[in-house]
């Protein structure tokens, strides 16, 4: 409490003597900061590589404010027309080009450091996408979504979009003819809406496109209102984060009603510290030695040409694949005189939303076929929920297919394909792909279920043969030792729901009983093949009944006597 | 989860070392929880040289970072970029590398102080249940309906109540009215519906500007076409806009090659061999770029529509469903080639309004 040092009837604190001590006490008699200090200091947070993710994301973030704070140093976002006087890029030097183009190729040749932090900020938004995409794959594998982190998830989605949106306004602003083009792309997608399609283009464009207004307006979008609402919802990320407390892997010791692992201060602190320097070093290192986006080699836009091989930065890929995959034969309807182009719509609208939408109600699903509300803090092995984990890789199998099918240009051209041919192997795939992933990812998940269940009940192989006096052979099993028995039998696995019946005693027909029963139709898809964790019943039969697959006591130490070996295990 | 040895209740407590397994009582279905495994030993714990090496590698590193900075600052000063590409490159690789030196020795000196020579015991502390307990969460329900009562609105005054959220609902209006209003300039859509090419408009070539007589044109050639203009127009914005949707790809083909074409009948909108096509693709708006001789198809780099330009610019494959627009050429006195009128259809993407 901040009063008690003004409290003069209590025991005066004792004086701070050290530097740090002295630098606290001001704090603290000004602010209360000791609260803080009481709260988080020591506050544990537990460990695994794969919390490192959501960090890389974070600190490429930081990364993107800094280089991109730079470069608003240096770019104009303005598309006046004028002719670059620059001497270099010599092929340049005398081309009519707006302000935004001049001014990148400026802030790339003329000032020192400026293609660095260029190169620095693109790599950094590929990274920080790739590194959401890829800590979003271990919250769903793991089950981070689950209660009371449903909301976090949103929070976290959300922030992928925006990333998206970022990366997207960003990848505009030097107005060239390879992002004009991707603009082109956008206009044309948008124009696909129905009813408000045309007029959203002039909303975008200020007119029709290109128009002059487009640059400025990304820029605002890109250096002001993106960046903005993703700073806040980092925050609200990073503050649920702590307040609910991180979720920790399966061990010994560790439940659902406590945290185990290294302090924040100073461990936690260190590590945190020492990742940040690192994912920055690992940036510049690619800033610096991997060129991106040379933009004077394709030239400030102009509507007329465009290059083969083009791709958009690769988070957009999925979409571009989307669009190329979808057939045009028959997929223009045009009703009472108005058109509506599904070839566009679909692959450009549909599909995504298709994509974002099971990542968004996931989770709620979940929880309604498991009839779960308990609070989950211990995370899930992905094998102990083959249904999840195979959905979450039917659902990578479609974003990669479409990614790919995003690149199918440069695939026919590498690998010297039909083009055509290799865009028919895509789009059965869209569809075959995603099924066999999920089916495929299942029963692995179910093999390596049951493949803990054996260990559990008959122990390791201990490559070791054993003689008996009879002359029967037996390979010697190692019991698990207590801690590896603990992480593979230490799970849920749920049973599908179980409803109320059609009728109740009278005969009467139960209301919602159909939902009900679709439910449990869902929950069945999600339980129905399970594999039971191993109790200390099915040991003790196993130990009784399987005697030769482990042997104990008087009988072992005659065998090893007999067989002139010593015991490799405890 | 009860059948768990659950560490003690008070935070902070270091238990490295498990409780006494197997002593819990559970289900008899389940396995106990063994508690946390015990804590082993780093080197750095039991070797002080170890320690003491450790320590000095942390400390090479973070000189070595001081070092990278000033690598980076040496570079900076010492090897300006002379504007040409590889010195730009070298520029950049020099300051970028002192920059990477200089941050990843810190980095990596953070991680390994923090692993060898920082504490690794690891705590447990006690979770609490988010829902708020007991005598806070019934003081919270107090506070909630008595700030309601006080309100005086519970359950009552619905016409100031629809009122209020009434004028809450309608007030951003008045802000994105404006703003909407203002913010797609004319909004005049039927714009999408024609383009800059009139009668009598010769074709020039993209970007010089020269126009184009047919007997330059020779078979198997291709143009990429605009309109013809002044040399100031072409220096303006309002060029740019009409020349994305005026753009032109023309071609000259055997008239024997030629099957098909748009002309209506009784109309010829090619001219010898020669026709002109609009080169925005009515896929998504790419230009459509792309020209094989041998087959006659013209193939969108950016979703790969191929349109056969000897029939007519049919679809042949890709995500395209309209041919492109031909635009209907002949040629003036003086041999030039010339536009009889604009498309006879919107060219480019499709949109809700194309066709009314």
């Amino acid at each position: 409490m901040s009063t008690a040092t003004h409290d003069t009837k209590r025991e005066a604190p004792a004086k701070p003597t050290t530097t740090v001590g002295k630098a606290a006490d001001y704090l603290d008699q000004r602010t209360s900061i000791g609260l803080a200090v009481k709260e988080f200091a020591r506050k544990v947070f537990p460990d695994h590589w794969s919390f490192m993710l959501g960090e890389i994301a974070l600190f490429s973030f930081v990364v993107l404010i800094a280089s991109g704070f730079f470069l608003t140093m240096f770019f104009e976002p303005s598309m006046a027309l004028e002719t670059y006087e620059g001497e270099h890029p010599a092929n340049m030097h005398g081309q009519l080009m707006s302000v935004a183009f001049a001014s990148t190729l400026d802030m790339s040749f003329e000032v020192r450091g400026g293609l660095l932090m260029r190169q620095i900020h693109h790599w950094s938004a590929l990274i920080f996408m790739a590194s959401i995409v890829v800590h979003m794959m271990r919250v769903f594998f793991t089950g981070a979504f689950r209660k009371p982190r449903e909301i976090n998830w949103i929070v976290g989605l959300i922030l992928m979009i925006l990333g998206l949106a970022a990366g997207f306004t960003g990848y505009s602003l030097p107005d060239d003819v390879l992002s004009g083009n991707g603009l082109r792309i956008t206009d044309g997608v948008v124009k696909s809406i129905p009813v408000v399609g045309s007029f959203m283009s002039y909303m975008i464009f200020g007119g029709e496109f290109p128009g002059h207004h487009i640059v400025p307006r990304l820029f605002t979008l890109h250096i002001f209102v993106i960046p903005g609402i993703l700073l806040a919802l980092i925050a609200l990320h990073l503050f649920l984060m702590v307040l609910q407390k991180h979720t920790q892997y399966p061990g010994g010791g560790r439940t659902d009603k406590n945290v185990v692992g290294y302090p924040a201060m100073p461990v936690y602190v260190a590590k945190m510290t020492g990742n940040f320097f690192i994912v920055a070093g690992v940036l510049v290192l690619m800033g610096a030695t991997m060129s991106i986006n040379n933009v004077w080699n394709y030239g400030p836009f102009d509507p007329s040409p465009v290059s083969a091989g083009a791709q958009p930065d690769w988070y957009m890929l999925f979409l571009e694949g989307s669009l190329r995959l979808m057939p045009g034969q028959g997929t223009e309807w045009v009703i009472l005189g108005y058109t509506l182009p599904l070839n566009v719509l679909v692959p450009a609208v549909v599909i995504p939303g298709i994509l974002f939408t099971f990542l968004f109600v996931y989770p709620f699903l979940e929880a309604r076929v498991t009839k779960d509300d308990k609070e989950h803090h211990v995370l899930d092995r992905p094998r102990n929920k083959p249904a999840r984990t195979a959905l979450g890789v039917a659902f990578l199998a479609a974003f990669i297919i479409l990614a790919l099918a995003g690149s199918n240009d440069l695939i026919a051209t590498h690998f010297g394909l039909s083009i055509n041919a290799i865009t028919w192997v895509f789009r059965i795939l869209f569809f075959v792909g995603p099924v066999f992933a999920y089916y495929i990812t299942k029963r692995i998940c179910l093999g390596l279920q049951r493949k803990d269940r054996e260990l559990v009940l008959h122990g390791h192989e201990s490559g070791r043969i054993v003689r008996f006096a009879n002359g029967e052979y037996i390979e010697v099993h190692t019991p698990l030792d207590e801690q590896e028995r603990w992480l593979r039998v230490n799970y849920e696995a749920p049973a599908p729901l179980e409803i109320a019946p059609k009728t109740d005693a009278r005969g009467v027909k139960r209301k919602g009983y159909a939902s009900d029963k679709r439910w449990q139709g869902l929950s069945r898809f999600f339980y129905e093949d399970r594999v039971a964790p191993v109790s200390p019943a099915e040991v003790e039969a196993a130990h009784s009944h399987g005697e030769h697959d482990q042997l104990n006591g008087s009988e072992r130490q005659a065998v090893e006597a007999g067989a002139g070996t010593t015991s490799r295990e405890h | 989860m009860s059948e768990n040895q659950n560490p003690p209740a008070d935070t902070s407590k270091d238990v490295t070392v498990a409780p006494e397994a197997g002593t819990a009582v559970g289900p008899a279905d389940r396995f106990p929880d063994p508690g946390m495994p015990a804590h082993k030993k780093r080197l750095t714990d039991t070797d002080p040289r170890a320690a003491k090496r450790a320590e000095r590698t942390v400390t090479i590193l973070f000189v070595l970072s001081i070092l990278g900075t000033i690598g980076s600052i040496v570079a900076y000063v010492m090897v300006p970029p002379d504007g040409t590409t590889s010195g730009v490159r070298l520029s950049t690789l020099l300051i970028g590398l002192g920059l990477a030196v200089s941050l990843l020795g810190i980095g990596i000196a953070g991680i390994h102080w923090a692993k060898a020579l920082m504490g690794d015991r690891e705590f447990v502390q006690e979770r609490h249940t988010l829902a708020t307990q007991g005598e806070d969460r019934e003081t919270a329900i107090r506070d909630l309906n008595e700030g309601l009562e006080d309100s005086g609105v519970v359950g009552r005054r619905g016409v100031l109540k629809g009122a209020f959220f009434g004028a809450l609902a309608l007030f951003p209006l008045a802000i994105a009215v404006p703003l909407i209003g203002s913010v797609g300039g004319d909004w005049n859509i039927s714009k999408f519906k024609h383009t800059m090419w009139k009668r009598g408009m010769r074709l020039a070539i993209d970007p010089s500007g020269r126009p184009i007589k047919a007997s330059d044109v020779t078979v198997g050639s291709v143009f990429h076409v605009v309109p013809e203009t002044t040399e100031e127009y072409r220096e303006t914005h309002e060029w740019i806009t009409e020349k994305s949707k005026a753009v032109v790809l023309m071609v000259r083909l055997n008239p024997e090659d030629l099957r098909t074409d748009q002309s209506p009948e009784g109309e010829t909108w090619s001219h010898e061999g020669i026709v002109a096509y609009s080169k925005i693709c009515t896929h998504v708006g790419c230009p459509v770029a792309l020209y094989e001789q041998q087959t006659h198809h013209l193939l969108c780099p950016c979703h790969q529509s191929t349109f056969d330009i000897a029939d007519s610019a049919k679809v042949v494959f890709g995500p395209a469903n309209r041919r492109l627009p031909q635009l209907p050429i002949t040629v003036d006195d003086e041999g030039y080639l010339v536009a009889q009128d604009d498309f006879a259809e919107p060219i480019g993407p499709s949109f809700w309004e194309r066709l009314k």
